[in-house]
């Protein structure tokens, strides 16, 4: 147990997170605008394809980043398509959605198994960086690490203080009565669905150009199923998303750091022990008697139509 | 006519497939003036101010506003223009709290801070007191519709469009409501105001406007005429009041003492030591505004949530822990208040949904197999008894209207030669003479020996059928007294008097 330094681990955990960050905080404002996509997986991994075609070809990380922001939301609106205006079922779409997504982004990706990306390079803070242990935690990562929290709080601000955020949260607690006052609920929620799929695929790049960093089928791994459940055990509360991402990112460093020291646990119990630590303390934090239960958006899942 | 008018409508038609919900509608408020707009249920009152709103476009016929012409694409528009509507079925979000819900409601809404002070200040002018801060999911019935009251006497309207706003209030409430639009008319604000309780329409209203099958069919002042003749200018047809037998008392039958359940609905209310009892052949009323018990009472007495054994008796036997099955294998029928999801699921046809609930005391089944002949039969007695207009016995439940549905549910439940019947809002969405034949069924039934819970927000309903009047507020229940002698005011402090409300201030 002792090769593990503490400033290594934290610094790690932060980059470990941010998939699941970026995934989680956009499927957090879709359902906080009534729709449930379940196919978060589906988009991140074509956005994990989509980044990584572009900076090779372009030789760019940031023309990556941005293409995978494209990449997820160009399926999203896929979704978009069926629930919105064909009133689909949305979980099945959802699920299809992820289908779809792994399978094509085997067929795009095929050809760029084995390359590497054009690295992300590390924000230059200076002398900032070379402060003991603080300057290895929180000054020695790339943009995207960064953006990650700015975009938590981002979403935070905007669903508390703002008219905007106001407005997504009545179309997802009521679609009747916000289309009663005469609100747009159907273009509401496509923008939600659109940002949702933007974040995700942004997370899904990271994965294929900083996490890993090449192209393999499948690279995403579940980290959209974790997003998925790490929203609802977060009682839909962006800090709480951001602990959760925490949780399981740290999670998932300790449990390599204890697989590379030898520690006398079975390999296959300390794979699995992220994914069982942070649904069950999400699960005990949202287990309270409080209103966690009522924090869900009432309108979640249903499909809106105007007829009425 | 003195004041200018204010708002014109002229041969507005609007059709949807299928139906024509208003053809060639016609009428005019002036300045300050108190409008009602009558009719049944599907007399297309709602299509109506839906158009004058701008959450629906007609087909034909125009509207002219101040002598401009009118045409209001979305909501927005419609209250930019100062037109304000409080709605039948609330458009507020339980989850969010009282100043956000106004804020959505508004074009440009200050800053919270701003706005929640205003709030204050505006609800305590028209004596409609308002925490800005409190979630909307806590509040009565009545006080939400304080929130949406004060939503529109935010954005100084010219007109203020009314849908039922009464339905949900207590007798000592609508007094306040009525004082405060008194005092809004005073002040030069048009209401239009719907509704089919014509004595509160005839204590309130300058005008009235009669909908029958979305033509007007008649206009009145409504001062000068009775509640019987405009009712029958409402339904086109001579009325019967339900006959009553008054037959003797029996035994008791259903017999609920100090039941406490929490509510498994969220913002729901928590039942507090309920007790009564109801004897064979007595019809029990449970009156209340909306919100204070009346779903958890239904859910507690038919099984569907369950209680401490001895809270709930049917002929003395304890079936607090049973369930609606076995509740119904002694005799017990229950129809809820939602048609749609609960008491009949939308999409299987009305056979089906005819076996669904009758299966047990009907015998529609044999040794796990369904009679499909004998379910028919079943289906297709309720359907002629109770005068459900239905294409067929196949047709899915969700195709019925409102009203036919309702009397095929209750219709279900009352076929069942039941020993207690427990029925939420029997008549809700009924037109009148439908809901008469569903009272004199309910009547008949208790004659026949059943002992009966009506539970209703309809106040004339229950005095009309029921023998004893009990009032549900916050989850408890009033001790049972008989109708006879009862008076209004008597009846609105049993329901809870004004919770908290107090008359507006004149001339502060």
């Amino acid at each position: 147990m002792m090769g593990i330094d503490p400033a290594l681990l934290i610094s790690a955990l932060m980059v470990a997170s941010v998939p699941i960050i970026l995934a989680a905080i956009g499927e957090l404002v879709v359902e906080r605008a009534g729709v449930l996509n379940l196919g978060v997986e589906g988009m991140m991994i074509m956005g994990a394809v989509c980044g990584f075609i572009l900076s090779v070809q372009s030789g760019s990380a940031f023309v990556g980043f941005v293409g995978g922001a494209l990449g997820g939301a160009a399926l999203s609106l896929l979704f978009a398509l069926l629930t919105q205006v064909f009133l689909a079922n949305q979980v099945a779409s959802g699920l299809a959605l992820t289908l779809f997504g792994l399978g094509l982004s085997s067929l795009l990706g095929q050809s760029f198994v084995g390359i590497r990306p054009p690295a992300t390079g590390v924000v230059p803070f200076g002398p900032l960086a070379d402060i003991p242990f603080l300057g290895r935690v929180l000054f020695s990562h790339d943009w995207v690490v960064y953006m990650s929290v700015v975009a938590v709080a981002a979403t935070w601000w905007v669903l508390k203080a703002t008219r905007t955020g106001l407005i997504l949260r009545a179309v997802g607690e009521s679609h009747d009565a916000a289309h009663a006052l005469g609100y747009k609920v159907r273009r509401i929620r496509v923008l939600a669905i659109l940002f949702g799929g933007a974040m995700a695929g942004l997370g899904g790049a990271y994965i294929s150009l900083v996490r890993v960093p090449q192209w393999t089928d499948g690279i995403t791994a579940g980290a959209g199923w974790i997003a998925l459940a790490i929203v609802v055990f977060a009682s839909w509360k962006p800090w709480r998303v951001l602990i959760g991402a925490y949780l399981f990112g740290g999670i998932s460093v300790l449990q390599l750091n204890l697989q590379a020291a030898g520690a006398r646990i079975p390999v296959e119990y300390l794979s699995m022990s992220p994914y069982l630590i942070t649904i069950l303390v999400l699960v005990i934090m949202s287990s309270g008697k409080g209103k966690a239960a009522l924090n869900a958006p009432a309108s979640l899942g249903q499909n809106f139509h105007a007829s009425r | 006519m003195t004041r200018p008018e204010l708002l014109r409508v002229e041969g507005v038609t609007k059709a949807y497939p299928g139906v024509v919900a208003n053809s060639d509608v016609s009428f005019s408020i002036s300045q300050g003036e108190v409008h009602a707009l009558l009719g049944e249920n599907g007399a297309g009152k709602s299509t109506l101010v839906k158009m004058i709103y701008g959450l629906v476009k007609p087909d034909s016929g125009r509207m002219t506003l101040n002598g401009a012409a009118y045409t209001p694409a979305e909501p927005r528009a419609a209250r930019a223009s100062g037109v304000a509507m409080v709605f039948q079925h609330f458009s507020l979000f339980e989850a969010l709290n009282v100043a956000e819900n106004v804020a959505l409601g508004m074009e440009n809404p200050p800053p919270m801070k701003e706005l929640a002070s205003r709030i204050k200040a505006v609800s305590e002018e028209y004596g409609l007191p308002l925490d800005p801060a409190r979630m909307v999911g806590d509040l009565s019935a009545g006080e939400r519709q304080r929130v949406e009251i004060v939503r529109c006497l935010l954005q100084d309207p010219k007109l203020l469009i009314m849908d039922e706003p009464t339905s949900v209030l207590t007798p000592q409430e609508v007094d306040i409501l009525f004082k405060t639009l008194r005092k809004l008319s005073s002040e030069g604000t048009a209401i239009l105001y719907i509704s089919h309780k014509l004595e509160e329409i005839r204590a309130l209203c300058d005008e009235a406007t009669i909908l029958r099958r979305g033509k007007v069919v008649a206009t009145c002042t409504p001062r000068d005429r009775s509640a019987r003749e405009m009712a029958e200018l409402m339904v086109g047809a001579t009325l019967t009041p339900p006959a009553r037998a008054g037959g003797a008392k029996g035994a008791v039958a259903l017999e609920v003492a100090g039941l406490s359940v929490a509510s498994p609905i969220p913002f729901g209310t928590t039942l507090k030591s309920i007790s009564f009892k109801v004897a064979k052949g007595e019809v029990l009323g449970i009156a209340g505004v909306a919100g204070n018990g009346q779903d958890e009472l239904l859910l507690a007495l038919s099984g569907e949530l369950l209680a401490a054994p001895e809270a709930v008796r049917i002929d003395g036997a304890p079936v607090g822990q049973a369930g609606p099955t076995q509740r119904r294998a002694l005799g017990l029928v229950s129809a809820p208040e939602e048609r749609l999801g609960h008491a009949a699921a939308p999409d299987m046809s009305l056979v089906e949904n005819a076996l669904l609930s009758g299966a047990l005391r009907q015998a529609l089944t044999r040794r796990g197999f369904i009679d499909w002949a004998k379910t028919e039969t079943f289906a297709e007695g309720i359907i002629k008894d109770f005068d459900v207009r239905t294409p067929g016995t196949q047709v899915a439940a969700r195709a019925l209207s409102g009203g036919n549905l309702q009397k095929f549910v209750v219709g279900r439940e009352l076929s069942q030669t039941p020993s207690v019947i427990v029925i939420n809002q029997p008549t809700w969405g009924v037109d009148a003479a439908a809901a008469a034949s569903i009272r004199q069924a309910i009547l008949d039934r208790a004659a026949g020996g059943a002992a009966v819970v009506v539970i209703s927000q309809d106040l004339d309903e229950l005095l009309e059928i029921a023998d004893s009047f009990a009032a549900l507020n916050e989850g408890r229940l009033t001790p049972p007294r008989p109708v006879t002698g009862l008076t209004v005011d008597e009846i609105g402090l049993m329901m809870g008097g004004a919770h908290g409300m107090e008359v507006a201030h004149h001339g502060h």
